[in-house]
């Protein structure tokens, strides 16, 4: 446990940097904590990026975790827009851009992730974008208001929740995907066609098995694609979506660890027992899944930070939390818990046609992920069932009269809040 | 102007001043009212800002969605009839004050 004279340095102001400081402080930690952010923004949250965060009315303030005063209140340092751009381990300082230097008893890499960014020949056009700041989904919104025609390179959940959003705004829209289906990585077969016949029907082109040779424009703006086999998709405003790779850099050249990832331990320590790494950026060995896993999602931000809070603040524990996740697709909303793997078998639950769904994956007879289709209340028990260490049999999950909530281990109690005061206030 | 107030479950209680239409979880938030998390930032997809509205304000919002319903039936403290998601719950106009229970916990 680090006392009050210490100082923790979080480098990235993202979820997990931003939940690392709120939690050490909720945790008690009484030192230094100073938050690297290389965006001029105070911290905000990016999953309405692709989503609300692109319709006219759209504010920012709306994004931000917390307004100024909270970092003023709980003594939080906020640096940004600075970059951290090196890291002198044998002095434990951080040096940052703006030439500051800061030394730390502790060092969380909260670094995160940037989009892939082709090289095709075209990718500096006016109106081809990248979506991953709000910067980013500011001048994604601008051009919105003006495009008469989007085409979104990679059926991702960024490309398809784009790809909802513009389609409901009344724009044309193509997405172009190298492989057979959409998601082909996170989501089972079932689930993805399903998505695919779903954007269809509102009105979504897909183009599959399908590649980009170059982006076409002219007087300096796009005017569309070109595929590798010849084809001419039109469009002026083009969204590539193609995954991203983990901020890796600063580790890298620290001499730690890195394996599409910064590798940390089961605590989520680096090669280094003064750094930690969390997020998006980090590849940590899961209770959940064989292997060493790295996990782009709220969640998975949210929980490292906490468990890193906790270990700085003297209550360390081995990171086990179970993944879960989500994306609203215009009115399509998918919810994923637990990790599968792409050989894992199916056990569908109810059915596409009424509306509503559940795929549950089985890697052997062990229950190992559930991925829902606009379903939200069999997410969240299975999500519980499977936190609580519990599991559900291929005949249970096939059973639409089965109670999912039957097969929750008994350990998973629900709080009950304390009885109302006696002088409990009412309305005047 | 209006006020929520929150009561957490220790009996400690905290008003806010704010506009009608005002969201009960993001007036949370940015007053750092402690015990709404609200980790999905109001997609209702994460169930961690479920409050107990006062039974006899509860009529004065709009049903539940679908989705929310669903979601409240996995809170992490127990459901009440008066639970709702504060982040789908905006203030009522003709409302003078707002009054919300904070459940003991909101993360399993």
């Amino acid at each position: 446990m680090l006392d009050a004279e210490s100082c923790v340095v979080i480098v990235g102001a993202g979820q997990a940097g931003f939940q690392t400081a709120a939690s050490l402080r909720e945790q008690g930690y009484a030192g230094r904590v100073v938050l690297v952010g290389d965006e001029a923004s105070l911290p905000y949250q990016r999953p309405p990026l692709s989503k609300a965060h692109l319709k006219l009315e759209a504010e920012d303030a709306q994004l931000h975790f917390r307004p100024d005063a909270f970092f003023a209140e709980k003594r939080i340092e906020l640096r940004a827009p600075d970059r951290a751009t090196a890291i002198d381990r044998a002095a434990r300082r951080v040096v940052l851009a703006s030439g500051e230097r800061v030394a730390y008893d502790h060092l969380v890499l909260a670094t995160g992730t940037r989009p892939r960014r082709p090289e095709w020949p075209g990718i500096d056009l006016q109106g081809v974008h990248l979506l991953r700041t709000v910067e980013d989904a500011r001048q994604i919104r601008a051009r919105l208001q003006t495009a008469n025609r989007v085409v979104i390179v990679g059926a991702g959940f960024i490309g398809l929740e784009v790809a909802a959003t513009a389609g409901a705004a009344g724009l044309p829209v193509t997405v172009i995907e190298f492989a057979e289906r959409p998601l082909k990585r996170a989501l089972s077969a079932e689930m993805a066609t399903h998505l695919l016949r779903a954007h269809e029907s509102r009105g979504v082109t897909f183009m599959l098995r399908t590649s980009v040779a170059s982006i076409d424009g002219s007087d300096g703006h796009v005017t569309g694609v070109t595929t590798t086999g010849g084809r001419q998709v039109e469009g002026d405003l083009v969204l590539i979506g193609i995954g991203v790779q983990p901020n890796t850099e600063l580790a890298e050249a620290a001499g730690l660890a890195v394996n599409d990832g910064i590798v940390v331990d089961a605590h989520l320590v680096t090669s280094d027992p003064a750094i930690s790494a969390i997020g998006d950026c980090a590849r940590y060995p899961s209770v959940h899944h064989p292997g060493a896993v790295r996990l782009e999602s709220v969640q998975n931000s949210v929980d490292h930070a906490r468990a890193v809070a906790a270990r700085i603040a003297g209550k360390p524990a081995p990171y086990d939390k179970l993944p879960w996740f989500w994306s609203d697709q215009g009115d399509l909303r998918v919810q994923m818990c637990g990790l599968s793997q792409e050989s894992d078998d199916v056990v569908l639950r109810g059915t596409p046609e009424s509306g509503r769904f559940t795929v549950l994956r089985y890697c052997g007879d062990r229950l190992t992920a559930a991925e829902t289709f606009n379903n939200p209340a069999e997410h969240m028990t299975i999500r519980r069932i499977l936190a609580a260490g519990g599991t559900l049999t291929r005949e249970q999950a096939a059973d639409p009269a089965f109670k999912l909530a039957s097969a929750m281990p008994v350990t998973a109690a629900v709080a009950k809040p304390a009885p109302p005061p006696a002088e409990a206030p009412k309305d005047g | 102007m209006p006020q929520i107030t929150y009561l957490h479950d220790d009996g400690s209680r905290v008003s806010l001043t704010v506009a009608v239409g005002a969201n009960v979880m993001r007036t949370a938030i940015e007053n750092d009212v402690d015990g709404i998390v609200a980790e999905c930032g109001g997609a209702a997809a994460c169930a961690t800002c479920h409050v107990y509205v006062e039974p006899a304000l509860a009529k004065r919002f709009p049903l539940p969605t679908e989705i929310e319903d669903e979601m409240l039936e996995s809170t992490a403290s127990e459901r009440r009839p008066e639970s709702r998601l504060s982040c789908q719950l905006n203030l009522p106009a003709g409302l003078d004050e707002l009054i919300v229970r904070i459940p003991p916990v909101q993360v399993l």
